[in-house]
Parts: structure tokens; sequence; C-alpha cells
């Protein structure tokens, strides 16, 4: 699984993110690494270390400019700094886009590439799909959970269909989202009682589509 | 002027003092285009280094003093002069006296990481705009003294200059036309460090 460093100048900003998108992705080890001697600050050894510190491959988001910094001197002076990737992309969302796509066990390539496009809004999404809708598989379902599409609720929807070969999109009204964006799906700002068309296409529409359904249409598991 | 590591351990003490000294100024200047923290935090980066310093030659004094500072100063400063030390480190080689051959090496090799580092260019108001005229003017010099007072001077011409600019990277390029009127902190500071390291 893909690990997570959060290099940011404040402490608590570095504590909370890692908190967020860890609710978002349990199992997605995730280090928040901020401040210096009690200060604003980026701290290279601690950066260092929370590197060092995670098996397997790494992405590292930063917060502002000298964290980039000290995330590229931490990521040069690891023992194999192949492992380590600096990835370019807005701090919250793309933190948190990361760690679903980490959760749902994608490889270093999809989870840089999750946290890139982070930010992206489903109109955006969906002008750059252009798909149509007639010519795919799909259902129409209402949300029935109290908070609507929410975060825990986008992301377990991404979950369901990361890993299988199907491209899943949820409109909303005339907003498309991708199912395995969680941002795109917050995009939608999709209450409780709002009517969500899900569509798919590819080889496992069919489990992708089922998958959706159940969780749309048993709350998301909310009681 | 002869430059071995014990000078070169000299010429840094004197930055010390010189941080210690500016060190509001550089607050200051900060604080009215950035987050306000330059000079505390060189201030403490070179503190930490002078608290105990170690390394006999000339490219060991230098490669502890850039360790020192990447751990040390927190901000933007700490890799950018880290990394700016570190490359003249690595380009003084083993050499067990710098000549000004090999002082020039050594800013270029400094101006070269600042630039692979901060991705900053000439003209974006940061510490490029005192180091790459600096470098340039180093160049022709003969001595070692010839060539720290060419670099001190222009690098002092080309802070002021900055007063005029548009910031482009770091935190005052939040500010936009707004950070135009006053001298970038990071520019400044590289003169004061560069003119420090004459005797």
């Amino acid at each position: 699984m893909i690990s997570l460093v959060l290099v940011s100048h404040s402490a608590r900003l570095a504590e909370g993110l890692a908190e967020l998108a860890g609710q978002m992705a349990p199992d997605v080890p995730i280090a928040g690494i901020g401040g210096l001697e009690g200060a604003l600050g980026t701290d290279f050894a601690a950066v260092h270390a929370a590197l060092e510190a995670c098996e397997g491959e790494v992405a590292v988001l930063y917060d502002l400019g000298s964290a980039r910094m000290t995330a590229e001197l931490a990521i040069e002076s690891l023992a194999e700094p192949d492992r380590a990737v600096l990835v370019e992309a807005p701090f919250v969302e793309g933190a948190v886009a990361a760690a679903v796509a980490a959760q749902g066990g994608e490889g270093l390539r999809a989870v840089i590439d999750a946290a890139v496009s982070a930010g992206t809004r489903a109109e955006a999404t969906a002008a750059a799909e252009g798909c149509v809708l007639a010519e795919r598989a799909g259902f129409t379902a209402e949300l029935v959970n109290e908070i609507g599409l929410h975060a825990r609720p986008a992301a377990a929807l991404a979950r369901a269909v990361a890993g299988l070969d199907a491209r899943v999109t949820v409109t909303k009204g005339g907003q498309r989202a991708d199912a395995a964006s969680v941002l795109g799906l917050l995009g939608l700002d999709a209450r409780k009682g709002d009517s969500l068309v899900v569509t798919a296409d590819g080889a496992d529409a069919t489990r992708a589509l089922e998958a959706v359904r159940g969780l749309i249409e048993s709350g998301f598991g909310e009681s | 002027m002869a430059c071995t590591g014990e000078d070169v351990r000299a010429a840094l003490y004197r930055v010390v003092e010189t941080v210690r000294e500016h060190r509001d100024e550089l607050v200051e200047l900060d604080r009215v285009i950035g987050d306000g923290d330059h000079g505390e935090n060189l201030r403490r980066g070179f503190d930490a280094w002078a608290a105990a310093p170690t390394g006999e030659s000339p490219a060991e004094v230098l490669k502890q003093l850039a360790t020192t500072l990447i751990s040390k100063v927190g901000g933007a400063a700490g890799p950018l002069y880290g990394t700016a030390f570190l490359r003249a480190s690595t380009a003084v080689r083993d050499l067990a006296e710098l000549d000004a051959a090999a002082v020039v090496a050594a800013l270029r090799a400094g101006l070269d990481g600042v630039v692979a580092r901060g991705k900053a260019e000439p003209g974006d108001k940061t510490m490029v705009d005192a180091l790459a005229p600096a470098v340039t003017a180093a160049e022709s010099a003969v001595t070692v003294s010839e060539a720290l007072e060419a670099a001190a001077r222009a690098a002092a011409e080309g802070a002021e200059a900055t007063r005029d600019l548009v910031a482009r990277k770091g935190r005052a390029s939040y500010l936009g036309e707004r950070s135009a009127g006053h001298i970038d902190p990071g520019a400044r500071s590289t003169a004061l460090i560069l003119r420090a390291l004459l005797p």
C-alpha cells in the first residue's frame, strides 16, 4: 500500500490534514509533519525520518513553497530516493484524493494522478469526459441517508468502484462526477432526497453498478 | 588573502555576527512582504552552526554549515542557503586553501543550487537577484579579496534593485503588485552575508 507524508509549516495543519485524509482511508499510513521546534516552519529531520519510516512507496504532499524544498531535500537524502515522489497538488484536496486512491489499492502512479487532478469540480470532470449517458448501463436512485453524499459516503462510493474495470459516472441534475473521484462526488453537493443517475461502462460495469446501488439504497450504512 | 578552512570558519563567524545584528531588519523586511520570519530563521540557523562548528577543510566547514541550516532554519532560507553552501562545498572539493578561481566556482555552484532548488529566475524578486550579479562580478577577479569585494558590491546593488520588482516566487508572490516598493529580504540577507565574508 502506498503511504502518504504531508509536509506543512504548521503542526496543527499537518496533524489535522492527516486526520481528515485518514478518516477516508483508515488503512493508509499517513504522516503529517509540520512545524519546527514548536513554531511555524518545516523540519527537515522530521520529514526525513517520516519518509524513512514508510515501507515501500510514498507520495509526498506539501503546503507552501519552502515545504516543497524541504521535502525535496528529504527525498534526495533517502537511501532509496526513487521510492518517494513529491506531488504537485492542492494540499487538502490532493491529500484526501491520494489517501482514497491508496486505500483502494491503487499504485503510486494512480495515487499521484488522483492528487493532481483533485480540486477539479464535477462540472469540469463532466466536460472532460464528454460521454453519452444514453449508451451506458445505469440506474436512478434517491439518496436516503441523512448527510447525503458527504465526505464519508463519497469515500465509500469511490472505494467501491476502485479496482474495478469500469468507468462509473454519477449525475445530479446537469452535473456529472466520476465516481472514483471523492472530490468530484463532493462537488455534486448531493443531499438527502436528491435523485442520482449512476451509469457505467467497462468490463466490470454491472458489478460496479450493483455495488454503488447497494451503498446508496442502504444509506451508506448509516443507521 | 589566504583562505584555508580556518579562514572560511572565521568568515562564517563574521556572517553569524552580521545575521545577529541585522535580525530585526530582516524580520521587518519580511514582515512587509512575507511571513516575517526570515531574520529569526537565519539567526537560529547560523547560531546553531556557531554553537558547534566542525570540519577542517573549507569543504568540510561549508558542508557542516549547510546541513545545520537545512535542519535548523525552518523557512525557505533553510533549503535555499543549505543547498547553496552544500553545492559550494562540493565545488571546492578537497582543496586545503581556496584561490580566487575556487571562490568563484563556489559562488557559481551556490547560485546554481539556489536556482535548482527554488526555480527562481533573475527578476523574480528573490535572493537570485543578489546572488546572480555577485557571481558575474566576481568572475574577473584575480584575488580572493577582489572576488569577494566585487561579489559583495554587486549583491548590494542587486538587492537594492529588488525594491522595484514585483515578486514572482515565494510568499511575497501572493501579494502581486503590492510586493513592489520593498526590498526582498532574501536578496538583502544574501548581500549581507557576502559582505560579511570579507574581513
